[in-house]
């Protein structure tokens, strides 16, 4: 096993001290996801993106040739909403500060918004930054890229997170060492909105809104007040004259840029509800937490809706230390035992659904969490297609990205053995073409390899 | 009682057709008590009265020696409602929504439905002068958010008077741990009235801009409208009347005060809540044509509760004003009927005139009367069905009818109550096994 790593690493060495920017692997199981499972087929990538892959396909003479012999070529992995490469920390977990339940503090939002002076109400445009672009705010250091990178991700959709109106997310490529501009995939990924409030029914200070109604109020005002402010701004443009000049909003003009919305729904009741309230805001939506997403009713709103889902990875799971007084309700009880079902239900319906990380980004945490949902029925080109494919279709990016395809970028994961086994281990990662080896793991179940251990990239390969 | 949740989402109400409650005595409020039959259509009460032809096929309920009352209704409620029911930060939130947080998953729902109440108005809380929106709902526990909502029912607006949204519990405006002051406006009395005034001053100028821009469009000139304002336009329904008010209030002072505001912008005061020295000014709030939620002897739980009789219902009713009793409470909205019974005793109304202050008063005052409230052909079926004589301490709630159809059955109940527990167990029993057998993998040190 060592040895052939090491010829791995040798072949590939050599290969990319020669050639430009030209890989092909050969004689590997290739899960294209796009189209069928080529048993033992030839993927070549140049000048990072995917120029030939099938079954009859021959390296290129000018490619450096790595043997695939034992394995598994995927697509990159994408994080469906991802704070990887977004300053302001990690991403919470689903039940936590990120799920429609429970109240973030109200941090202030990291652009100028933040003031001293509590919020009075929408005309302070309470914690939004909806003109904050993640494209801008691209992170390349963020130790979480390397992290993720190791577990087969290639892509992020990060957002920023902080607020109710936290800003617009953008579908980046997972390198290191390039410029943030060459990460990018697209800028416009949509709107992140949460549903944080302030406080325990407010008046401590935090400012409006301070209940998850008044949240509710507040986004309903500020769209309201985006129609208004277009109307106004192109009566302004067709006749300035003896008009009053409209004041320029940039909260307005951050929402009315995004061309969708990506609201939180964990429980049943929150998807019905966030379901009705992106209707009545006539915004394309998508709807991310998902843990009673198993419930058949949930499933049925979704799919009469159209509305994609991203299911976290984060199951919910028991509190670790919980109080001896607690009594969980049943329902608790049966989300907890069920929620990994909800990738199965949904497929089952129909409804579009990709997983996002939740910070789960570790090799082991992420094979075990979509291994739970394999075991709750979701077939495992089901699983693959759920980080790679799908994502790509529901940000509309499935021309570029989520598939093996001629044409496409080259983001690859190459494994020894099913992407999801407990075993399987992630040989090397292809971002745009561009060779990364992930550090050799400890067994399962062990300490992982610091991050820092990752091995050079071998420069880059295009 | 916790573990019921589960059991009785999974209980699908039994289905609505025809439906024949037999050998019951039935307090109708409206006509007085029967013993007799009540007859249900398509969710409706077909005929009630002592001589009632059963149709073939119709599903019969046999209560003799049982006793039916309108479902109840409770003016005054802050349960069902997701993320706080206050918004709390300042002093006019008009433009929040009780019904954009509605939580069909709330145990409180079911508590109360079991209790007998069939329709529930759930209110912004008090910390504000100007509160947020109001909703009438029905507790059909198992349907979803919208599946609550009470069509055709107004919607209504919370104010609240004195201690709470003057903040006197929290003089320096200082958070329990610490944090820096509010500086919300109002800290006085006089500081809320002001508030209130003011809100409506806006209202006023906004509906004259609205006015103004539609009279411009019938003109045929080229405007542009107004900028739709959330807070305003509850408000500007209040001065058309189409919003029921409620203002939460206890001392006489303040609610002469408050009934001077409506007088002065032209609205009517549906529901004084809480409104413990009411009797003070009976012959005023009277003299208004305003309505009374209050409690029956409940009080002394702060200094602006302290003047208070548990006559103050009687009192009230009997100079002509419609009086309702309230819960306020997810606990005492289940045996509402008790309350009722303790105004028989203080002040001596009639079971009738008791029993219409959780009935037919306070649908009087929510404006859905035609539908709810008393047992009368035509009107929906909301029934409650108690195993003895309802205004009493001993009666226990056996049935629950909503629309036609059951939505509470003692019976079913409690064998659902023995296979939820058993259905938790199991799961416990599960997820520790699970536990035992997976280690969750640490991260790597950075």
């Amino acid at each position: 096993m060592h040895r052939l790593f090491a010829a791995l690493l040798l072949v590939c060495a050599c290969a990319t001290a020669e050639n430009h920017g030209v890989v092909a692997i050969r004689n590997a199981k290739i899960v294209t996801v796009g189209g069928p499972v080529l048993a033992k087929g030839t993927v070549v990538i140049r000048n990072g993106l995917i120029e030939a892959v099938g079954e009859n396909v021959q390296a290129p003479a000018d490619a450096a040739v790595i043997e695939g012999d034992g394995l598994t070529v995927y697509p990159g992995l994408v994080d469906g909403l991802s704070t990887w490469g977004m300053p302001g920390g990690a991403a919470t977990a689903a039940g936590g500060g990120r799920g429609a339940t429970a109240a973030a503090p109200a941090a202030a939002p990291t652009g100028a918004a933040a003031t001293a002076t509590p919020s009075r109400g929408p005309e302070d445009r309470p914690q939004t930054t909806s003109w904050l672009k993640a494209a801008d705010e691209i992170q390349p250091g963020d130790r979480r890229i390397v992290t993720a990178r190791a577990a087969g991700f290639t892509t992020a959709v990060a957002f920023p997170t902080r607020g109710i109106f936290a800003g617009q997310g953008a579908i980046f490529d997972l390198l290191t060492g390039e410029t943030t501009g060459e990460m990018v995939v697209a800028p416009g990924a949509g709107q992140y909105i949460a549903l944080a409030t302030g406080g325990r029914g407010g008046g401590g200070g935090g400012g409006f809104p301070s209940s998850l109604m008044g949240t509710i109020a507040y986004i309903r005002q500020v769209y309201l007040d985006a129609a208004h402010y277009t109307l106004v701004k192109d009566a302004y443009a067709r006749d300035p004259r003896g008009m009053e000049r409209p004041a320029y909003d940039r909260a307005l003009e951050g929402v009315l840029e995004s061309k969708r919305i990506l609201l939180p729904a964990n429980r049943l009741v929150e998807i019905d509800r966030m379901l009705r309230f992106a209707a009545e805001l006539k915004q394309p939506v998508i709807l991310y937490g998902m843990q009673e997403g198993f419930r058949p009713e949930a499933v049925e709103l979704l799919k009469k809706a159209g509305v994609p889902a991203l299911v976290s990875l984060k199951w919910p799971e028991a509190p670790r230390d919980p109080d001896p007084e607690l009594v969980e309700s049943l329902r608790t009880l049966q989300t907890r035992d069920q929620a990994a079902s909800a990738p199965m239900m949904l497929k089952k319906a129909g409804v579009p659904f990709a997983f996002y990380s939740d910070g789960v980004d570790v090799a082991r945490d992420l094979q075990r969490a979509v291994k739970k949902a394999i075991d709750a029925g979701l077939s495992r080109d089901d699983a693959v297609r759920a980080l790679t494919l799908s994502p790509a279709e529901i940000y509309g990016v499935a021309d570029r990205l989520g598939s093996i395809e001629k044409g496409k970028i080259g983001n690859l994961v190459v494994t020894r053995g099913d992407i999801f086994d407990d075993r399987t281990k992630v040989e090397m990662v292809f971002v745009d073409g561009v060779k990364y080896i992930p550090p050799p793991e400890a067994p399962a179940g062990g300490r992982g390899a610091p991050a820092t251990a990752e091995a050079p990239a071998q420069g880059g390969v295009r | 009682m916790r573990i019921a949740i589960a059991a009785l989402l999974a209980l699908a109400p039994l289905g609505a057709q025809t439906v024949a409650i037999q050998n019951a005595t039935i307090l109708t409020v409206t006509h007085g008590t029967i013993k007799g039959s009540i007859l249900v259509r398509d969710g409706k009460i077909a005929e009630v009265g002592d001589k009632v032809m059963v149709p073939a096929g119709a599903t019969v309920i046999d209560a003799t020696g049982q006793y039916v009352i309108p479902g109840m209704v409770d003016a005054h409620t802050h349960i069902a409602a997701d993320g706080g029911v206050n918004e709390g930060s300042i002093s006019d939130s008009s433009m929040v929504d009780i019904r954009d947080v509605l939580n069909p998953e709330d145990i409180a729902l079911y508590r109360a439905l079991a209790g007998g109440e069939t329709t529930i108005h759930i209110l912004h809380g008090s910390a504000n002068a100007v509160g947020g929106q109001c909703v009438t709902i029905k507790t059909r526990w198992g349907k979803d958010a919208q599946g609550l909502i009470f069509q055709g029912a107004p919607p209504g607006i919370k104010f609240a008077l004195g201690e709470n949204p003057k903040r006197s519990g929290n003089p320096t405006g200082r958070t329990a741990t610490g944090a820096a002051p509010t500086a919300r406006y109002p800290a006085t009395r006089m500081g809320v009235e002001d508030t209130i005034r003011q809100a409506f001053t806006d209202a006023k100028a906004y509906q004259a801009e609205w006015n103004e821009y539609r009279a411009k469009v019938a003109r045929g000139e080229n405007a542009i409208p107004p900028r739709k304002d959330l807070r305003l336009e509850p408000l500007v329904e209040v001065l058309q009347g189409t919003r029921i008010v409620n203002c939460h209030g206890y001392r006489a002072d303040e609610l002469l005060m408050m009934l001077h505001v409506a007088k002065d912008f032209g609205f009517k005061i549906d529901l004084f809540v809480h409104c413990l020295e009411g009797y003070k000014i009976a012959d005023e709030i009277a003299a208004q044509g305003a309505g009374v939620s209050t409690f029956s002897d409940w009080w002394i739980y702060k200094v602006e509760a302290a003047d208070a009789i548990p006559y103050n219902a009687a009192i009230l009713a009997k100079k002509g004003i419609l009086v309702s009793l309230n819960s306020d409470d997810a606990e005492l909205m289940r045996h509402m009927n008790i309350e009722a019974a303790k105004i028989m005793k203080y002040g001596g109304l009639s079971e009738n005139d008791a029993l219409a202050m959780v009935t037919l008063n306070p649908a009087k005052q929510l404006r859905v009367d035609k539908w709810v409230g008393s047992i009368d052909a035509g009107k929906d079926a909301d029934l409650a069905i108690y195993d003895k004589y309802p205004l009493s301490a001993s009666a226990k709630v056996l049935k629950v009818m909503i629309d036609g159809t059951v939505y509470f059955d003692r019976d079913k109940a409690l064998a659902d109550n023995i296979k939820a527990q058993q259905d938790r167990q199991k799961l416990i029993e599960k997820e520790k096994q699970n536990q035992t057998r997976q280690q969750p993998a640490r991260r790597p040190t950075v």
